[in-house]
């Protein structure tokens, strides 16, 4: 991870999100922030192509995320429909009506599917991301404490980690979601308990085999502060299996947050998302002749997870050769 | 291994006791006991309940208690297998609870029958040659079945199975009596998960164990191979993925919430999921506790299987 990659990590994480959370405070300014991100998608994605090249697991990876990425930030300019604004109601893929192509059809309340499934997107990854960078956060800061600082320290974050996580995840989102209300802060919330536990202990592994190491031995004697020691010189020496959870951890929250908006615990209605997709199609349309209107979201969605899981296993792949 | 089981049940017990307090904090909240007001005061949202009444009906549940007086009052009632009324369905929690766990250990019964001698036997096929044709073949499927959610797993299997070719039911509700063709989706939901989950673990573990010394030195002396694979690699191979199972409990526990409600079939998950969406709070405090004492219980029953299994942790 050098420092172009994450300049333009930044230039399509924080328009993006800013979009997705801000977009009517933004004004008209909403409708040029995407703007740079497009070509940073581009640039990112060739970048990865490059130096991933001698696995092809990961290359196809990061061409599934990279293209649901690209879609996330271009799908204010690409030319689709309004995705909350009923149309004609059940409508076939392929279908042409008022001179609108309805390329993957419309839904039971007249809504095109194609562009629901590309503004549903936008809604997955910004919230997936950043409940799972939250708790990263929260999670690895936890664990450089236990992990480095040990004694008590040690003691009561593994015992609080271990306590969270003796919930099933899934009771421990429904009772989170039900304490706290239902809305994507929460999600938030709900995600960095389930997952901040495991990525505590992560951490803490990593950081209790390399505090014994020679740089950080070095770093204690020459005195400085054990803020500095765990940010600076620990974090990024053990970043590679964290950079590989990670991935597999963005996966995860993928799922949680599409699941959760199927429960109708999520994300609220009526912006697209493609659990609410999934769960108004399962309630509505439950017939063949209709179910392009699960399979598309369904399939959607499998295929962003299964890219972050391929960049996962192309990575450990790569880490393991070396 | 005595000493390390007594000391792993130990901290069992300190977990269950210091979850216990945490849900019954959460379940005292105003927020939660305001709900629990409404519901049985039968007002028609927390807004219209006044704080005169709200009062009284604490004063009358004996809800005005210090904290600690009130806990020790549930813990007991609840050791005592008394967990409370049902406010959406007006029975015995502990008859509903009962209910919706034979149904859900039906499912889970079925999984783990179907999803051991398959998951095992695929796995150490695919570690036994690692980068043959069946290893491929059989790692990919396995990375697909793990990445795509049960969601959309259920949302194919409904569409292909169900809505295609008119098999199966959609619903799994069984109004009419018990029926296996109505459990055939729920259970190939969560089967098609657990087994490239448990088939990649188990790969992986065998993987390990083929490329260790002893391995080679027992191939090199010329043993034969299928003794080599039975009597040798297995024993450690198999270690790993036996822990596995046991917390698959765990796992399965979240699961069947989507699953269950996905194909309203009438289990565990369910009833919780309608119990936090009703504010059936008793159902949902007492599936809460269920959920997590087994959860807890199958990390014991894990870490008792590896020290069981394992020689060399049993001997040190």
């Amino acid at each position: 991870m050098n420092s172009r990659v994450v300049i333009l990590l930044a230039l399509i994480w924080f328009p993006l999100t800013a979009y997705v959370m801000f977009r009517s405070a933004l004004g008209a300014l909403a409708n040029y922030l995407l703007l740079p991100a497009i070509p940073s998608v581009i640039v990112l994605y060739v970048l990865a192509l490059r130096s991933w090249r001698e696995s092809w697991v990961a290359i196809v990876g990061v061409s599934l995320v990279s293209f649901w990425l690209l879609m996330a930030v271009a799908a204010p300019y690409l030319p689709l429909v309004d995705p909350n604004k009923p149309l004609v109601p059940f409508l076939a893929p392929g279908g042409v009506r008022h001179g609108i192509l309805f390329l993957l059809g419309s839904d039971m309340r007249g809504r095109d599917v194609l562009s629901r499934t590309v503004w549903g997107c936008q809604r997955v990854l910004v919230w997936g991301i950043t409940a799972t960078s939250v708790a990263y956060a929260v999670g690895a800061g936890c664990g450089l404490i236990a992990g480095y600082l040990g004694g008590w320290w040690d003691e009561f974050v593994s015992f609080a980690s271990n306590v969270l996580l003796s919930f099933p995840v899934m009771v421990l989102f429904i009772l989170v979601l039900n304490l706290l209300g239902q809305s994507g802060f929460n999600i938030i919330i709900a995600v960095t308990c389930s997952s901040a536990p495991v990525i505590m202990r992560i951490v803490r592994g990593l950081a209790l085999d390399a505090k014994s190491r020679d740089y950080i031995q070095a770093a204690q004697t020459r005195g400085e502060h054990p803020l500095w020691i765990m940010l600076v010189e620990l974090l990024p020496n053990v970043r590679g299996p964290i950079i590989v959870d990670a991935s597999l951890r963005l996966g995860y929250t993928t799922v949680a947050i599409t699941t959760l908006t199927f429960l109708g615990l999520g994300l609220q209605p009526p912006d697209p998302d493609w659990g609410l997709m999934i769960k108004e199609a399962a309630t509505a349309a439950l017939l063949w002749k209709y179910s392009y209107m699960m399979i598309v979201p369904a399939l959607s969605v499998s295929s962003l997870i299964l890219g972050f899981n391929l960049i996962a296993d192309g990575l450990r792949e790569m880490s393991l050769r070396d | 291994m005595g000493n390390l089981i007594v000391r792993r049940v130990t901290q069992m017990l300190l977990i269950m006791l210091t979850v216990s307090l945490l849900l019954f904090a959460i379940f005292d909240s105003d927020q939660f006991r305001e709900k629990a007001a409404v519901a049985e005061l039968g007002g028609f949202g927390v807004a219209t309940l006044s704080a005169d009444d709200y009062h009284e009906w604490l004063e009358k549940k004996g809800l005005n208690e210090p904290f600690l007086a009130r806990y020790g009052r549930w813990l007991e009632s609840v050791l005592h297998g008394d967990m409370g009324q049902s406010i959406e369905k007006d029975i015995a929690v502990s008859v509903l609870l009962k209910e919706s766990l034979t149904n859900t250990g039906i499912l889970a019964f079925f999984v783990f029958w179907i999803m051991i001698p398959v998951s095992l036997t695929l796995g150490v096929l695919a570690g036994m040659n690692t980068g043959s044709p069946l290893d491929r073949v059989i790692s990919i499927v396995a990375v697909l079945t793990t990445s795509i959610p049960q969601i959309a797993t259920a949302v194919l299997l409904t569409v292909i199975l169900a809505l295609g070719l008119g098999w199966v039911p959609t619903k799994s509700a069984m109004a009419d009596g018990w029926s296996f063709r109505g459990l055939v989706l729920p259970l190939l939901t969560l089967l098609l998960y657990d087994i490239g989950y448990l088939v990649r673990m188990t790969r992986a573990a065998m993987t390990e164990v083929m490329a260790s010394q002893y391995i080679r030195t027992a191939v090199l002396k010329g043993l034969p191979y299928r003794r080599v694979i039975l009597r040798h690699a297995l024993r450690n191979a198999l270690i790993v993925p036996v822990t596995l199972i046991f917390l698959e409990l765990n796992g399965l526990l979240s699961q069947v919430v989507v699953v269950e409600v996905f194909f309203q079939y009438a289990g565990f998950g369910r009833m919780l999921f309608d119990a936090a969406n009703f504010g059936d709070l008793q159902v949902l405090q007492a599936a809460t506790l269920v959920a997590v004492c087994v959860a807890v219980g199958s990390q014991l029953l894990s870490d008792a299987a590896y020290v069981f299994l394992n020689p060399r942790v049993r001997f040190t």
